[in-house]
């Protein structure tokens, strides 16, 4: 199943994003093939409040099984859980590339709780 | 190499959070300064930038009526619930620009299909040059909301200027209250110094931002400022602060030098005396406790 | 009905303590006065006035609730909502409150009539009863919920309750700044006060403040605490710009201590109440000047 991975630029070679609804982008890829495709997010990152809602349902409708990012909020969380998305964690300054690797030997830990506040506009 | 990033809140205003972070500013060596207090920006005033470029600033749309196709039926101010729709004596409708909170379910239900959405401009941001460091400050249209959202990109902006110019630090001066402003000056941050004065009103307004601390789980410290003004209030913030978690409370007493150096137009610590004395013991504190907090990140992270 | 706002453009001005002497004054002199403490992320005014007898009453936003036999998931609530408050997941609507507006747009458009509002409680308005000796009065007090980032709702209902019958004076403490909930403060007043100090950062927010009161097309004078502390700038501004100054409270340390114990300057500093007089003397002949203009 696809995994979506943040980013900073559209490239999984690019470092993971650590926000989660303000990310600049979403790598949409295959772990099997490693075939991707990036998704832009700027809109969103920019705009208000809601950010997380926005970008959890982005990436439900992509299909994916998982998002690899840094933090999610309250909301995301929400909107993740209701579309069965797991949410992983990697690490700091990490590419996405590095990331999708250490996610296929499930190095990466799980979240199941939002790990920062909620921001509300 | 991610920057780390230290808040300085207050709750209540016209504790000296802003005279602080100016200190802060001149002993950090280099940072980037990020004025989150985009309602009444002051930082500027003591650290006297050369201003950088100003930047348009648009968080939101407003519903704009045309005349012509306009056929009077007054659907809009029947559906807007923010009392945005006003009628002229002739007939003509029009919105309220400050009281359009931008829903657009008036454009919507328009059956003449007379009203469109434009966005707002309703502030600017700027990049500024300081002796200290790169400056990050904006200022928010007078009679608009919606800061929250001048204030993340404002954050945004100091960010990517602490990566462009490899910077490891960024000093933001946070907002005041405990609404949507402050709660966008600490998402994601990692330390924040709550600034307050041992009065009543001080504490009151303390306790309630530490409740938004807290539901962010970050890290905090106490600066009272003005200690000696009561000094058994101070001894009692300082003990309910660090009961409530405050990594540490340090106290720093009155000083007129800090209103003449606000006068006088530099930070406290270029100006001198007691106070600056205290500020850069919180400095070196606080800049200890950010080391801390970098190592403990990981779980976080 | 005379109805004063005290504002800033900066917080820690003397706002609070502006407006609770002036409220207990006026009781004092046998006026029928209404305290409105509408800074309800900060609400302060209560630690000075020990008001008794409080009831509360929830301040309430409507949010909107799914019918699920109704709803078919077409999305149309999700892509009316310009607050990202509703989404679409699959087949079910995830309603998210914090971030709602209660605009309407959703349960009016919904083409299946799903949606139907119900309430949420975001704050509280307080009214209490404050004592002074011979006459009392009433202060009303928005509190917005701590965590909740919307505070205008709570504003809009303390304005309200301040609109009853039974006062000859309506004073409102404002939230400091310029923006939304100020403004929601100020709108209807027939004075603002604006409370300032006179050093360059009580200048710069003056001026905001100032641009804010005659966008809203209002009158302001103005209100100077901690006289002496800083330079002349303040009030050369104040000249220039035709602003009155009602009252120069000057730096003194045992005002500043009777303000840390939560005491009111009138009862602890008795030799102050002559400059609360005049101040309010001032703020109405600044109204009824104002309303026999052409």
């Amino acid at each position: 199943m696809k995994v979506a991975i943040t980013t900073q630029d559209n490239d999984i070679d690019a470092l993971v994003d650590p926000r989660f609804g303000r990310a600049a982008w979403f790598i949409i890829v295959d772990p099997e093939s490693e075939e991707w495709t990036a998704v832009d997010n700027r809109a969103n990152a920019d705009a208000g409040g809601g950010a997380g809602v926005q970008a959890g349902t982005i990436v439900a409708d992509q299909g994916v099984g998982a998002v690899i990012t840094g933090n999610v909020g309250p909301n995301a969380h929400r909107t993740l859980a209701a579309a069965g998305v797991s949410v992983y964690q990697a690490g700091n300054g990490v590419t996405a590339r590095e990331a999708l690797r250490r996610y296929k030997a499930q190095e990466l830990p799980v979240v199941t709780t939002p790990t920062v506040a909620g921001h509300w506009s | 190499m991610e920057p780390r990033e230290l808040v300085v809140i207050s709750g209540k205003g016209g504790t000296g959070k802003t005279s602080v972070v100016a200190a802060f500013a001149a002993l950090a060596g280099g940072a980037v300064l990020a004025d989150c207090d985009v309602d009444a920006a002051d930082l500027h005033l003591v650290l006297r930038p050369e201003l950088g470029e100003p930047h348009d600033f648009s968080s939101r749309s407003c519903a704009v009526i045309e005349p012509d196709p306009c056929t009077g039926c007054g659907r809009c101010a029947e559906v807007c619930r923010f009392d945005a729709v006003s009628r002229s004596p002739d007939d003509e409708y029009s919105i309220d620009t400050i009281a359009c909170e931008g829903c657009a379910l008036c454009m919507r239900v328009c059956p003449a299909d007379a009203i469109r959405m434009e966005s707002v401009v309703n502030g600017v941001w700027m990049v500024s040059t300081t002796r200290f460091g790169p400056l990050v400050h904006a200022r928010l249209g007078v009679a608009e909301d919606n800061s929250g959202k001048l204030v993340t990109h404002v954050r945004k902006e100091a960010r990517a200027t602490a990566l462009r110019e490899g910077l490891p630090l960024i000093l933001a001066d946070g907002a005041p209250g405990i609404g949507c402003p402050v709660i966008a000056s600490l998402t994601g941050a990692h330390f924040v110094l709550a600034v307050t004065e041992p009065t009543v009103s001080g504490r009151h307004d303390l306790e309630r931002v530490l409740q938004v601390v807290r539901g962010f789980r970050l890290p905090f410290a106490v600066l009272v400022n003005k200690a000696d003004l009561n000094p058994e209030l101070t001894e009692a913030v300082t003990a309910d602060v660090l009961a409530q978690g405050a990594l540490f409370a340090r106290t720093v007493d009155y000083d007129p030098a800090v209103t003449a150096a606000q006068v006088a137009g530099v930070d406290v610590v270029t100006y001198g005396g007691r106070a600056a004395a205290a500020i850069e013991e919180a400095w070196n504190e606080t800049a200890r406790a950010l080391a801390v907090t970098e190592e403990g990140d990981v779980s976080h992270a | 009905m005379l109805r004063i706002a005290v504002a800033s453009g900066k917080g820690g001005t003397g706002k609070t303590t502006l407006a609770v002497n002036l409220a207990a004054l006026l009781a004092d002199q046998g006026h029928g006065v209404r305290l409105l403490d509408a800074d309800v992320e900060e609400p302060d005014c209560h630690l000075f006035l020990h008001p008794h007898d409080e009831s509360s009453a929830p301040v309430d936003v409507l949010i909107p609730v799914v019918d699920d036999a109704r709803c078919t998931a077409c999305r149309v609530c999700a892509d009316v909502c310009a607050f990202n408050a509703i989404t679409v997941i699959g087949s079910s609507v995830l309603v998210f409150p914090e971030l709602c507006h209660s605009c309407g747009a959703c349960p009016l458009l919904c083409p299946e009539s799903a949606l139907h509002e119900e309430s949420r409680t975001t704050g509280q308005v307080r009214r209490g009863t404050v004592d002074r000796p011979g006459a009392s009065f009433e202060l009303v007090t928005g509190v917005l919920t701590v965590g909740e980032a919307k505070p205008v709702p709570v504003t809009k209902a303390v304005r309200a309750a301040g609109e009853r019958e039974g006062a000859d004076v309506v004073l409102v403490d404002a939230p400091p700044g310029t923006s939304c909930p100020v403004i929601e403060s100020v709108r209807g007043a027939d004075l603002v006060v604006l409370v300032t100090e006179p050093t360059p950062f009580g200048l710069n927010d003056l001026r905001l403040a100032v641009e804010m009161v005659r966008a809203l097309g209002l009158r302001a004078v103005v209100a100077i605490n901690r006289a002496g502390v800083g330079d002349d700038r303040t009030l050369r501004y104040c000249e220039e710009e035709g602003l009155e100054v009602v009252l120069e409270l000057p730096d003194d340390r045992r005002i500043a201590e009777a303000y840390s114990r939560g005491e009111l300057l009138v009862d602890a500093l008795p030799e102050l109440r002559q400059l609360f007089e005049s101040m309010w003397r001032r703020i109405v002949n600044a109204v009824t000047a104002q309303e026999v203009r052409p």
